[in-house]
């Protein structure tokens, strides 16, 4: 009796495994639909964190942009040179026009030691917050708050927020897709050429005596790396030296006549956060 | 009679003590006054004295620009020191005119309009308005003719004088109805001359009795002018609030009083309104609470208009010790301050000192899905989806939940069990989908 029940179970439930096999065995060949397979594989090659910096909504939507000859094989701003060959090579081309990485730095050396508060900030976590309550916490109109809206919002954990209020870019991981750009409040986080060893870590238009009462490493406008700089690369905007990254030719000169060290190699940036 | 009131909100504690049985006291004339070209949504004035010049009090510095622009008028007499660029109210920064004080106190620079108020012209009120640099002293600094000349074909019934004053601490409503009460009478028959409307009502909460009897005394013999008991609720003062509880009437989605035929003033508009039309006075000062735990001596002082913070808190016996956080205004609605370096406005109801302790904020939990931000949301909103698609910049879905109805009010914030920051984010979600539509009109 108690075998019957189970060898009832066992064959019904095989045979209805067995007839709904044969009909998706069967849909799958009739309404089979055809794709590129350059498609997957062009997917597979990209990085996947569906960031839209390329201007499509998402990383499958590029790969069928590519495919369809819409998007070019070197358009994701993420994936780096060796991305792009390797969609080149899927697409048949022999070579991707490659354009350098870019990567994110925030143009602010103000931190907790350098840059004066002119108040305690409680409010929700987040830049934006502090900077509609009042033109935010930080003295300098243009410092960066050290609250993190660039970390928040990066796709690839690139960002961490330092241990002196100033958010770090790991260059490995960046990917230069500019989000961080967009989400700064004070708009001073750019993106630069991976290969640019000199920045100039200030974006306050304030005058030299209006930012040495706020920042001991700010910009005080004093025209020297202008000079110094033998490709030109350095102009005013108003009272704010501005590196042109086209020009930049890394000759370092900026560096060493900048009497705030607000210009800085990038290595020399990380020492002096140890 | 029973005490009227709207639908939802709360009830906040009044804290109202520390003040509520003084005198408004009166301010002695400051050493500087810094007067801003720029005062509520009005385009900023344009200046037409220099450097030098001697002012009197009431002497037009600075002319109104734009159809929703104020004059900038002298509020002490003395020297123009210079048109600075300065830390204003909330850490903005614009121009200021400067005045050192010299000289003696001056009569009113504008000739009265006349005597007896059913004789007056109501465009000629709504002129005089203008021209006396008034605006909505209860806080929003909304320019006051405009809301006296709505479009063309609408018609103003009821005028409603704002005495409310729901906002905890602030008591400097309270006093002026103590103590002016004939005024405000005599201001909302101007207001009501001036825009048509038959009726006049004064709408005050319930267990102010001094107020309510002062009023009803003054408005004896006047049948088109009532006084109406308010129960205490927050926020009973928001002026949608205040119709709906008065009237019964619900001002549409987005819309302004005068789609519902009513104009509502805050009761020191009033005042102001009576002196600028029938004395000739410009508004020059107006009575600012000082108050909170961190200050020494809270008082009402009647201020002269851009007197600095710092000044308006030493006439209040200074801050204490334990002194944490200024806020501008009353502890629901007010701004915290970076400083007391900024020149109080027209606008200016109150200066709330708070100690350390109490300006701490507490910890933000998870939310327990209590709905009680939803329950007691005033404008029928939902705060916390609010609060969630600002925090994760979903602006089209705070398009959708009508964020821009919120009055921001706080009472969401106030009693959310979970201490969540939700009118906060509201407000900085609202100023994202501002700055996207402003944006995409660009882009058009």
């Amino acid at each position: 009796m108690q075998t019957d029940i189970f060898l009832y179970a066992v064959l019904t439930m095989g045979f209805l495994g067995a007839v709904f096999a044969a009909g998706l065995t069967i849909a799958a060949r009739v309404f089979a639909v055809d794709t590129d397979p350059r498609v997957d594989d062009i997917e597979e090659v990209l990085p996947g964190a569906n960031c839209g910096a390329c201007g499509e909504p998402g990383c499958q939507s590029f790969a069928e942009g590519v495919v369809a000859g819409k998007v070019p094989v070197n358009g994701c701003p993420v994936g780096s040179a060796d991305v792009a060959a390797q969609i080149a090579r899927i697409m048949g081309q022999t070579e991707a026009a490659t354009r350098e990485r870019q990567i994110a730095h925030v143009l602010c050396r103000g931190n907790r030691e350098n840059a004066v508060a002119r108040s305690v900030y409680d409010g929700i976590p987040s830049c934006a917050g502090s900077q509609a309550l009042g033109g935010g916490h930080k003295a300098c109109p243009y410092g960066c708050l050290g609250l993190g809206d660039c970390v928040d919002i990066c796709p690839f954990g690139a960002a961490v927020m330092g241990e002196d209020g100033l958010p770090q870019f790991d260059p490995d991981k960046c990917t230069g897709c500019g989000k961080c750009v967009e989400a700064c409040p004070r708009n001073i986080v750019t993106l630069a050429g991976i290969s640019k060893k000199h920045h100039i870590y200030c974006s306050a238009k304030l005058s030299a005596k209006e930012i040495r009462k706020v920042c001991s490493v700010g910009c005080i406008g004093c025209q020297r790396c202008v000079k110094a700089c033998p490709e030109e690369a350095i102009s005013m905007d108003g009272r704010l030296a501005v590196m042109d990254y086209e020009k930049c030719k890394n000759s370092g000169e900026c560096v060493e006549v900048c009497p705030m060290n607000t210009i800085q190699s990038m290595e020399q940036k990380e020492l002096v956060k140890k | 009679m029973a005490l009227k009131t709207f639908k939802r909100g709360t009830v906040a504690p009044e804290r109202k003590e520390a003040t509520r049985n003084q005198a408004i006291q009166k301010s002695s004339v400051p050493e500087k006054v810094y007067l801003p070209l720029a005062e509520g949504p009005g385009e900023p004035a344009k200046p037409v004295v220099k450097k030098g010049d001697e002012v009197k009090a009431g002497q037009l510095l600075a002319e109104a620009q734009g159809n929703w622009g104020l004059p900038v008028r002298a509020s002490i007499s003395g020297t123009v020191e210079g048109i600075v660029e300065r830390a204003l109210v909330s850490g903005q920064s614009g121009k200021a005119i400067v005045i050192a004080a010299a000289g003696e106190e001056s009569s009113p620079a504008l000739e009265p309009l006349g005597e007896k108020i059913e004789d007056l012209d109501p465009a000629a009120i709504i002129t005089r308005v203008q021209e006396a640099g008034i605006l909505g002293m209860g806080g929003a600094a909304f320019p006051a003719h405009i809301k006296l000349a709505p479009p063309e074909g609408v018609t103003i019934d009821t005028v409603i004088i704002n005495g409310a004053e729901c906002e905890p601490y602030l008591t400097c409503d309270e006093k002026i109805m103590e103590e002016k009460p004939e005024e405000i009478v005599k201001g909302l028959q101007i207001l009501m001359q001036a825009t048509g409307a038959k009726e006049g009502i004064i709408g005050v909460k319930g267990h102010k009795k001094k107020a309510l009897e002062g009023l009803e005394k003054a408005a004896e013999g006047l049948p088109a002018i009532r006084t109406c008991a308010l129960a205490d609720k927050y926020p009973q003062g928001a002026e949608k609030m205040l119709i709906d509880a008065i009237l019964r009437r619900r001002v549409p989605k987005g819309g302004l009083p005068f789609q519902v035929g009513v104009v509502v003033n805050n009761v020191q508009t009033a005042v102001a309104v009576k002196e600028a039309v029938l004395d000739g006075q410009s508004l020059l000062k107006r009575v600012v609470t000082v108050t909170g735990s961190g200050v020494n001596e809270p008082k009402d002082i009647e201020v002269y208009v851009g007197t600095l913070a710092a000044e308006v808190v030493e006439m209040a016996g200074g801050l204490k010790e334990e002194a944490g956080k200024v806020v501008h205004g009353g502890p629901l609605m007010g701004i915290s301050q970076h400083n007391l370096d900024f020149p109080l406005g027209k606008s200016t109801a109150g200066l709330l000192i708070l100690s350390e302790e109490e300006a701490h904020l507490p910890r933000e939990w998870e939310c327990i899905r209590c709905a009680r931000c939803v329950d007691n949301c005033p404008m029928f909103l939902n705060p916390i989806s609010l609060a969630n698609f600002s925090q994760f910049d979903r602006l089209e879905d705070m398009e959708r939940f009508s964020i821009m109805e919120c009055i921001e009010c706080g009472t969401c914030s106030y009693i959310c069990p979970a201490k969540k920051p939700l009118v906060q984010r509201i407000i900085l979600g609202k100023g994202a989908l501002r700055a996207a539509q402003r944006k995409n009109a660009g882009r058009d």
